[in-house]
């Protein structure tokens, strides 16, 4: 699913050159539930920018559901993230003055199909236990109610991946729960997930840890069924 | 993302501010309606002095005797008197000037007119029975002086509305039949002018038309049998030229001149002076055309002024869209079209606006406009200026749309 070889990504900042990822090795497989785990500046956030197609890297290789993303034109990366990758953000990042079932069509909307979006849409919020809130905005949502609408958004293309940037970060204790465990349901129901944090709590629902430091993996190690029954 | 999703993205986005689009839809507004109702001035004055002229008779020639001069100076336009009654004669020889279809001479005298204590000042056109219809004046009420009215020196007048309204308080009737002085010379009355009510080249109703032969023997005072014009009307429009070139041989052969630079005459048909006037109305209509389409551009830049706003407040919004699989053109479609958008409501607003004064300007009666006519509204110049608006809308807003679309996704996800 996720090849990710030797990869470094480099910026320019004045005079220096920042290396925030230094030939970085990953490998995912499809149904996997990773947590990828690091302090700030350690180059997590990177990797998710690189993983979510945002982002290309300045060396190296990176293969998404086998297709190489280097040399792809900016509107080809637009194409994949819509087809393959549903992001949740930290900031829910839903769209201000358009009803629940609105944000979650957007993807179809850009994707360019017509005829079965609301139902499809429907469905997304249907899954995610929100049917009922379908009208309203963003505004009008609680925030774990917004991140619910987010993960509806993320998966109403049946994307190939979910991507999750610290989807719990701006959560209250309860809704953080409530996101993660809907999130290790998906998981088992087949979809690949990545999931970028800091909270040990949210990262013991996963069944791998991936712990970088500057730039480099630290650490990959499958989480024992105990731990993560624990939870 | 197809246009009409755009635009209710556009729509919704707009309508989330609405004062701020509300005053960028003012601009263009006023911007078109300048537009509309400048160019609408511009034609109303056009088809104004169209109409006078038109009005004074159609498909005319003017004959002026040449400046005399006195010691090498010109004197007056039309001081000379080398027309005569041979020559409106010889105009009207049908087997010389096939294209002629008649000629009347004009004299014109000074009207100081009496009745009891009343008095008015009228122009005094002398001419001969012909007159009223190369003139296109229509008799309201009586009738028009006749040849052999003209040949007798009669002393009759036909009068115009307002020589009417001053001297009989209006009514045409109570004027027949009655004795007026003019310049302490009693004339009779005989009939009434059907009012012609335009203005501008004069008040072609304050007018006392009178035989040319009575006006030689008591008006004119010892200046001789004078014509200070005479009025060639040619047999339809498309003879004109043809007319005027038999008028100018007759005239020459009658004045035994054989050097067409030496006449004593010159020619202006009707169709010189509509040029004329043309020209000027025309420069008219582009002068204020030019002024209204500053407003324009003005408003043009305030478009583009608020869709920078735009852009920049909806960075986060414009990231999220990428994200989720949004491509250049659809982030660029969605700006252009909510542009555009905001210039096409201020472009019918204005049309709307611009049009509603022109037709309520005529009712305001402003000395300072009645000059210049009733605006005329062409739908070909609403039309464009709404084609106009909405480019304006495109071309203002291609700048604010490309940065839009040209964001880096992680960036403008990151913005706050």
């Amino acid at each position: 699913m996720i090849e990710i070889e030797a990869v470094t990504r480099s910026y320019r900042m004045g005079l220096f050159e920042v290396n925030a990822l230094r030939r970085v090795d990953l490998h995912v497989e499809a149904g996997e539930f990773v947590a990828i785990m690091g302090p700030s500046g350690s180059g997590k956030s990177t990797l998710m920018n690189i993983i979510g197609c945002l982002d290309v890297p300045s060396t190296g290789r990176y293969v998404l559901d086998g297709i190489d993303v280097h040399d792809l034109s900016g509107d080809q990366l637009a194409l994949i993230r819509n087809r393959k990758i549903g992001f949740v953000f930290q900031s829910f990042n839903l769209i201000p003055r358009a009803s629940a079932l609105h944000n979650v069509e957007m993807p179809l909307v850009y994707a360019g199909r017509g005829e079965d979006r609301r139902v499809r849409a429907l469905a997304a919020l249907e899954s995610v236990g929100l049917a009922d809130r379908a009208r309203h905005q963003p505004n009008e949502l609680s925030g774990g109610q917004q991140q619910r609408v987010a993960l509806a958004r993320a998966l109403v293309t049946e994307p190939a991946l979910l991507l999750a940037d610290e989807p719990t970060g701006n959560l209250d204790t309860e809704s953080s729960l409530d996101i993660i465990r809907l999130i290790a349901r998906l998981n088992d129901g087949g979809r690949t997930v990545v999931l970028i944090t800091h909270e040990e709590e949210v990262a013991r629902f996963a069944k791998r840890v991936v712990r970088l430091r500057d730039g480099l993996v630290v650490s990959d190690d499958p989480q024992p069924r105990r731990v993560r029954e624990g939870a | 993302m197809t246009v009409a999703e755009a635009l209710l993205v556009a729509i919704s986005g707009l309508s989330a501010n609405r004062l701020r689009s509300g005053l960028t839809v003012l601009g263009i507004m006023i911007g078109v309606g300048a537009v509309v109702l400048l160019v609408a001035v511009g034609n109303g004055a056009s088809v104004q002095v169209t109409n006078q002229i038109e009005s004074l008779g159609s498909n005319l020639i003017y004959i002026y005797p040449a400046s005399t001069r006195t010691a090498g100076v010109a004197q007056g336009f039309g001081s000379g008197q080398t027309l005569t009654m041979t020559d409106v004669q010889a105009l009207t020889d049908h087997s010389q000037a096939p294209d002629i279809a008649d000629a009347i001479p004009i004299a014109n005298a000074p009207g100081l007119m009496t009745r009891g204590s009343q008095n008015w000042f009228a122009p005094v056109v002398a001419s001969t029975q012909d007159f009223a219809t190369v003139r296109n004046y229509q008799i309201q009420d009586g009738q028009f002086f006749s040849q052999s009215q003209v040949n007798s020196s009669a002393r009759v007048v036909v009068i115009g509305q307002t020589v009417v309204d001053n001297l009989f308080g209006g009514s045409p009737q109570a004027a027949l039949g009655q004795s007026i002085k003019i310049q302490r010379q009693p004339f009779t009355v005989i009939g009434t002018f059907v009012p012609k009510g335009s203005q501008g080249l004069g008040n072609q109703d304050n007018v006392a038309a009178v035989p040319i032969t009575a006006a030689w023997n008591y008006l004119t005072g010892g200046r001789g049998k004078n014509i200070s014009q005479v009025v060639v009307q040619a047999t339809s429009a498309s003879t004109i030229t043809r007319a005027t070139q038999e008028a100018t041989q007759i005239l020459l052969a009658d004045h035994k001149i054989s050097d067409p630079s030496q006449a004593d005459f010159s020619t202006q048909s009707q169709q010189d002076i509509l040029a004329s006037y043309g020209q000027v109305t025309q420069t008219l209509t582009v002068l204020l055309g030019s002024v209204a389409a500053i407003a324009l551009v003005v408003g043009g830049i305030g478009i583009m002024n608020i869709m920078l706003v735009t852009v920049t407040e909806r960075t986060r919004e414009i990231g999220i869209r990428k994200a989720i699989g949004a491509r250049r053109s659809d982030i660029l479609l969605q700006f252009l079209i909510e542009s555009m958008f905001l210039s096409g409501i201020g472009g019918i607003l204005g049309i709307v606006i611009g049009w509603g004064v022109a037709l309520w300007l005529p009712h305001l009666n402003l000395s300072v406009l009645a000059s210049l006519g009733r605006p005329v509204v062409s739908v070909p110049s609403a039309l464009l200026a709404f084609g106009v608006s909405v480019g304006i809308g495109l071309f203002f807003g291609i700048y604010p749309a490309n940065r839009a679309a040209a964001l880096n996704p992680i960036e403008a996800l990151r913005y706050e």
